[in-house]
């Protein structure tokens, strides 16, 4: 841990004071969970008329079909969005100043674009009939714009001599990019990629506005129709929802940390060999 | 150390899904408490003829008409999620336009659409016709049309049992008052003078007025009283109705014959007893006699 | 396309373009004084903070914006704690922030070479004094360009709460379509409004780079 070149190894008197602090935080923390606990008790959030629609079978099924719409928005942004970002990149780092300068424009305009507004735009103007393409659209052109960034300081993060050498043995532009900057530039570029994509997938909520049935909208229904004497289930519905997301996007960066452990494995090896 | 976590994440995911396998079915909500005390189907009119009506040809085409509606409105049109059902007096009277359109009540998928998107997916072609308290006015007019109406409600205040202060549209001003974002009621109660909040959706109001963050929910009467006899005890409606608000069924501006088929449907129903059964077995839940249905305004 | 110049449309244009603002600052106020706390946390020797610090960052940053909102405004009623549309709004959107600012912080202060804390350890400085005096302001020019995205971020996320009653951009832009205006000429309007707001922050940490880059 790179954290304890901050502070010296705790003596017998700091260890005793670090523990006081520790005792005290993890007091105020209790106690303010406790207040919470409490509070939400006797507001009567805990009552079982609350948490009855999650027992039965349909409202299960909702909730799963609402996982099943959130990760079908999110697969088709991720990908649409890392196909535009490519091309929005290839774009910016053009040698064409025709080129060049749209693709800056466009994304510098759409990194700085309110997401809601445009897919609220979409699908007032073109996608009435199927808000899932206005919600997938929107999130493509936002993320998109992101990635594309990430691609170019990702490859223009590539020492410079990588390229001057492969110019130097005559390859085209486009052979320097796909074959000496892109395989290096990947590694370097590939957490924040996987931190747009978490991204991505939390956005996907932002269907919920425009009628389409993800996770988000399922729990707003449950929680709007079931009425109990404690008012609506805001409370239990988040408590249930909101850990779905959080596993969700845990899993996501499980998986990209897994590509790319597998990734650094098979270049470690080759390197040495390399040298 | 951190690789370990992708089974685990994956076996949460799977825990998650093994609940869905076990629980049970029906609904918490007692069978009569949301108005499902079912009026008879509705005959189907096999021989519809609605020749010229792009909305009809094409949800014959696809096989299944599909209604837009409200979820959260106890009494008039909402959805029992747990068992899977739409009881209220706008769904009758939904069904029963399909029925004379020629489709039958499983030939029917209903379409969860708040307020502020209804002109959106009526012009659209995301849902055919819309039933869910949609108030008829020229503003609206101007993108979507209306057959009906078939009810004529009132804007309305609901406020706690214990609210005294507020007795009228006259004692808002400074008041909190909340409503849904795209209604008709948004702009009358900003003329009395309220501090207006507004959500997406009327339960949002209701939760705010429980949970005493303001003082009162304004929308329509028939709305409100629904709210009321499901929070008995806590909240009321204060019972003067300050506007008039003729609901009608919205359909896309272009498409007079469905605006016709549509008005003789409900004329029918009307005339034969069904609007009154239906009533009876749904509004009338929320403590008010039927009254006579309204005339309908042809155009 | 002359729509702000119609009616009172103008002072409603206005009106939600100055809400926006004030939204985003106030939230971006509250985000760094969260982030710098919570990055303080994150690598402070008391281990009960350090949990603390990563299960809050865990938890904000894979929790939808969306979501945040209804809990702060449906759930904080409920442990009776009665707030504003506007607090609510800054709230979310400050915690939310505040996790990413924590993250690239604490990515931050792993920037700063060893030597700069341990020199500042060796002269007796304590860990606060260490952190406030030492790392942070060199890790503060190291984290300015990630920084500088996640404030980007910050007003485009701020739409979300015209959804939740405040009276900003979104909700002008929801407005102004249903008294039945073109889409795309509200959109033009709109769109030109959050790209003066993410120009100014553009340039404003622009500045701020140059002013505290070290003459090399």
């Amino acid at each position: 841990m790179q954290a304890s070149v901050l502070y010296e190894v705790p003596g017998p008197r700091t260890r005793r004071r670090y523990q006081l602090f520790g005792v005290l935080a993890a007091a105020v923390l209790a106690g303010l969970g406790w207040y919470v606990y409490d509070a939400l008790a006797s507001n009567g959030q805990f009552d079982p008329a609350m948490w009855a629609p999650f027992e039965y079978t349909t409202v299960q099924q909702r909730i799963l079909d609402g996982v099943r719409d959130t990760l079908t928005a999110f697969g088709l942004a991720a990908l649409f969005s890392l196909l535009w970002g490519a091309l929005l990149a290839t774009g910016r780092l053009s040698d064409h100043r025709w080129l060049r300068w749209p693709a800056t424009a466009l994304i510098e305009f759409f990194r700085a674009m309110s997401l809601l507004v445009m897919i609220f735009a979409l699908y007032q103007a073109v996608f009435s009939a199927q808000p899932m393409y206005a919600l997938v659209l929107g999130l493509t052109l936002y993320n998109g714009a992101v990635q594309a960034e990430i691609i170019r300081s990702g490859i223009q993060a590539v020492p410079r001599g990588q390229h001057e050498a492969a110019y130097a043995l005559g390859l085209r532009k486009s052979q320097v990019m796909l074959t000496i900057l892109l395989p290096q530039a990947v590694r370097s570029m590939l957490p924040a990629m996987i931190g747009q994509l978490v991204v991505t997938l939390k956005d996907t909520s932002l269907g919920f506005l425009i009628t389409y049935t993800e996770l988000l909208y399922i729990g707003k229904l449950i929680a709007n129709n079931t009425s109990t004497p404690h008012g609506y289930p805001y409370i239990p519905v988040i408590m249930v929802i909101a850990p779905i997301y959080i596993l969700l996007c845990l899993a996501l960066t499980a998986l990209a940390r897994w590509i790319e452990s597998r990734g650094r494995r098979g270049s470690n090896r080759r390197t040495p060999a390399a040298a | 150390m951190r690789i370990r976590r992708t089974p685990a994440a994956v076996l949460a995911v799977l825990a998650l899904a093994a609940t869905a396998a076990c629980g049970k079915s029906g609904s918490p909500n007692a069978a009569t408490d949301t108005g499902s005390a079912k009026p008879a189907a509705y005959p189907v009119k096999a021989d519809a003829k609605l020749d010229g009506s792009p909305t009809v040809a094409a949800a014959k085409k696809r096989g299944k008409l599909i209604i837009g509606a409200k979820a959260d409105q106890p009494f008039l049109g909402f959805e029992d999620v747990a068992a899977g059902t739409r009881t209220g007096f706008d769904i009758e009277i939904a069904k029963m336009v399909a029925a004379d359109l020629g489709f039958s009540e499983s030939q029917i998928e209903f379409k969860t659409i708040d307020s502020a998107n209804r002109e959106t997916a009526l012009a659209g072609g995301q849902i055919d016709y819309y039933v869910g308290t949609y108030s008829i006015n020229d503003k609206r007019k101007a993108q979507v049309s209306f057959a009906g109406p078939y009810y004529i409600a009132g804007q309305d205040l609901l406020v706690r049992q214990d609210n005294t202060d507020i007795t009228g549209p006259d004692s808002v001003k400074g008041k909190k008052v909340c409503t849904a974002t795209g209604s008709t009621s948004v702009d009358r109660i900003k003329t009395y003078g309220a501090d207006v909040s507004t959500f997406g959706n009327y339960s949002n109001c209701v939760d705010k007025l429980l949970s005493k963050d303001i003082d009162a929910v304004t929308t329509d009467d028939a709305i409100l009283k629904g709210y009321a006899a499901k929070n008995e005890g806590q909240l009321k409606v204060v019972g003067k109705p300050f506007s008039t608000e003729k609901y009608g069924v919205g359909l896309n501006k272009d498409d007079k014959v469905l605006r016709d088929a549509v008005n003789d449907a409900l004329q029918a129903h009307e005339t034969n007893g069904d609007w009154k059964k239906a009533y009876d077995a749904t509004l009338a839940k929320s403590g008010s006699a039927a009254p006579q249905p309204p005339a309908l305004d042809r155009y | 396309m002359g729509i702000p110049f119609e009616g009172n449309n103008l002072s409603l244009f206005w009106h939600g373009f100055v809400q926006t603002v004030l939204l985003s600052g106030a939230s971006a106020l509250l985000a760094l004084v969260l982030g710098t706390l919570l990055a303080a946390c994150r690598v402070s020797p008391v281990p009960v903070l350090r949990a603390f610090g990563t299960g809050w960052v865990g938890v904000f940053r894979n929790t939808p914006l969306t979501l945040l909102f209804f809990a702060v405004t449906f759930g904080l009623p409920r442990v009776d704690v009665h707030l504003s549309a506007f607090v609510c709004a800054m709230l979310a959107l400050g915690c939310y922030t505040g996790s990413f600012v924590c993250e690239v912080l604490r990515a931050g202060i792993n920037t700063v070479p060893i030597g700069q804390a341990e020199a500042a350890r060796s002269l007796g400085m304590t860990f606060g004094q260490t952190l406030t005096l030492v790392v942070l302001p060199q890790a503060g020019r190291a984290v300015l360009g990630p920084l500088s995205s996640v404030f980007i971020a910050l007003p485009r996320n701020s739409a979300i709460a015209g959804a939740f009653n405040v009276a900003e951009l979104y909700s002008v832009q929801q407005t102004l379509s249903e008294q039945g205006y073109a889409i795309f000429a509200i959109f033009f309007w709109i769109a030109l409004a959050y790209l003066c707001i993410s120009a100014t922050v553009g340039l404003l940490f622009r500045g701020l780079e140059r002013r505290l880059a070290v003459g090399a």
